[in-house]
């Protein structure tokens, strides 16, 4: 009889597991599909922006601009963008892993998101600054990270800057990139490369530009840098709130699995208690008799 | 002429406005700006104000502010943080967005952050300077 009764206890605290990762699959989803949503409105603008950007610079061939600046690559700063809070499946782990082939000794990191600044500190790499990544990013969060790329970068610290994020496909998928970031010419080569846009490769166009070339470049560029990071910021808490789900999902129903699994047990070892029980009373009867 | 011009306003929120239309004004940084079919390639600031695009007798007017424009022969796009379609003009979130934006500009903030705040505080402003127009007539 002992061991039906370890076995109602363990059905009986899967079950609370069970109930709480319900619970949380139930939040992410609802998270999910606000970030998904985010993200996915966001991705127009940032293209557009990168593709005038692209374009004003072709036509302006001898324009400078610190933010342009193209030196040697002697060290270089890697923007990680994690999760704050586990639970999320592999994708911490795989963002992680895809940042430590970067060199330790030429790369500092700029951690946003706790799990990445903590993997930092804990594997040793040098890490220049640390933010927190909360639900719904704002435009502050972003500029507060690119606040901080930029004067690495200006100051002559680092000669590029990196960003390592999780770019969201769908809900069961989300892939770790690396996407340059500054010097910001390297932003739009990336992005035009895989562009269907075939024109925009080829022509360059001279436009003209209102006020001042100098004004519309230096605006554009201080702003567009801001709203870049901040669509890298919602595509990541896309990938979080679906990987987070799928995680939820898979462990409530590996949970379910188990209950049914523990019941089938205790059932059997109840019904041959109860056969055991029933030959020792006949057998005490015929004893009897 | 058959020309027409490709007009898109994007904002991070997502595309707002995509149509062919026949001319296009702007509100220039430095003021404004009448495009039509052919124009030659442009870019610009923008200020606060209305785009107005002309589509045959019809107008659609959105009132944007900030942000920065690329015109080339057939198609203007312009990227900018406020967008609002005149139909969606509401006063009572105008007002709503502009006490809330006073009240952030009392706060301590970074450079880059009061910039934003005023504008947000400019396009509800401009909402309600538009809609009081609009009532007069």
């Amino acid at each position: 009889m002992g061991s039906t009764r370890n076995i109602r206890r363990r059905i009986r605290s899967v079950k609370n597991t069970a109930q709480i990762t319900k619970a949380m699959q139930t939040v992410a989803a609802s998270k999910m599909r606000k970030a998904q949503d985010a993200a996915l409105n966001g991705r127009p603008f940032a293209a557009q922006a990168i593709r005038l950007l692209a374009n004003a610079a072709r036509s302006l061939d001898d324009y400078e601009h610190p933010l342009l600046e193209v030196r040697p690559v002697r060290k270089r700063a890697v923007i990680l963008l994690t999760t704050d809070k586990g639970l999320c499946g592999g994708l911490n782990a795989n963002l992680m892993r895809e940042a430590s082939h970067y060199d330790r000794d030429t790369t500092l990191f700029i951690g946003a998101g706790k799990k990445g600044a903590q993997f930092i500190a804990r594997t040793g790499r040098r890490l220049a600054a640390e933010f927190s990544l909360e639900d719904n990013p704002t435009f502050g969060d972003a500029q507060a990270v690119a606040r901080a790329a930029k004067d690495l970068f200006l100051q002559g610290e680092v000669d590029q800057v990196e960003v390592l994020f999780p770019r969201f496909v769908n809900t069961l998928h989300q892939q770790p990139e690396r996407l340059p970031l500054l010097p910001m010419e390297s932003l739009w080569e990336e992005e035009l490369k895989d562009s269907p846009d075939a024109d925009a490769k080829t022509t360059p166009v001279d436009y003209l530009f209102e006020p001042s070339p100098g004004e519309v470049m230096s605006a554009m560029l201080r702003s567009f840098l801001d709203f870049q990071i901040l669509q890298l910021l919602l595509e990541t808490k896309a990938s979080e709130h679906s990987a987070r789900m799928v995680a939820m999902k898979n462990a409530t129903e590996n949970a379910d699995q188990l209950i049914k699994d523990l019941t089938l047990t205790y059932n059997k070892i109840r019904q041959a208690d109860i056969t055991t029980e029933l030959l020792d009373i006949s057998v005490a009867q015929l004893a009897i008799n | 002429m058959a020309a027409k011009l490709k007009l898109e306003i994007v904002t991070p929120d997502g595309q707002v406005y995509a149509r062919e239309v026949d001319s296009v004004y702007l509100p220039g940084a430095d003021g404004e700006l009448g495009i039509l079919p052919q124009h030659a390639p442009l870019m610009t600031l923008l200020g606060s104000g209305e785009i107005v695009a002309r589509r045959g007798p019809e107008e659609d007017r959105i009132l944007v502010t900030k942000g920065a424009a690329e015109i080339t022969g057939d198609k203007v796009s312009v990227l900018t943080v406020f967008a609002t379609d005149e139909a969606d003009v509401d006063v009572t979130k105008a007002e709503e967005a502009r006490a809330r934006a006073e009240a952030r500009l009392k706060e301590k903030l970074s450079p880059e952050e009061t910039s934003l705040v005023q504008a947000s505080l400019a396009h509800s402003l401009a909402q309600l300077k538009f809609k009081r127009r609009r009532q007069r007539k």
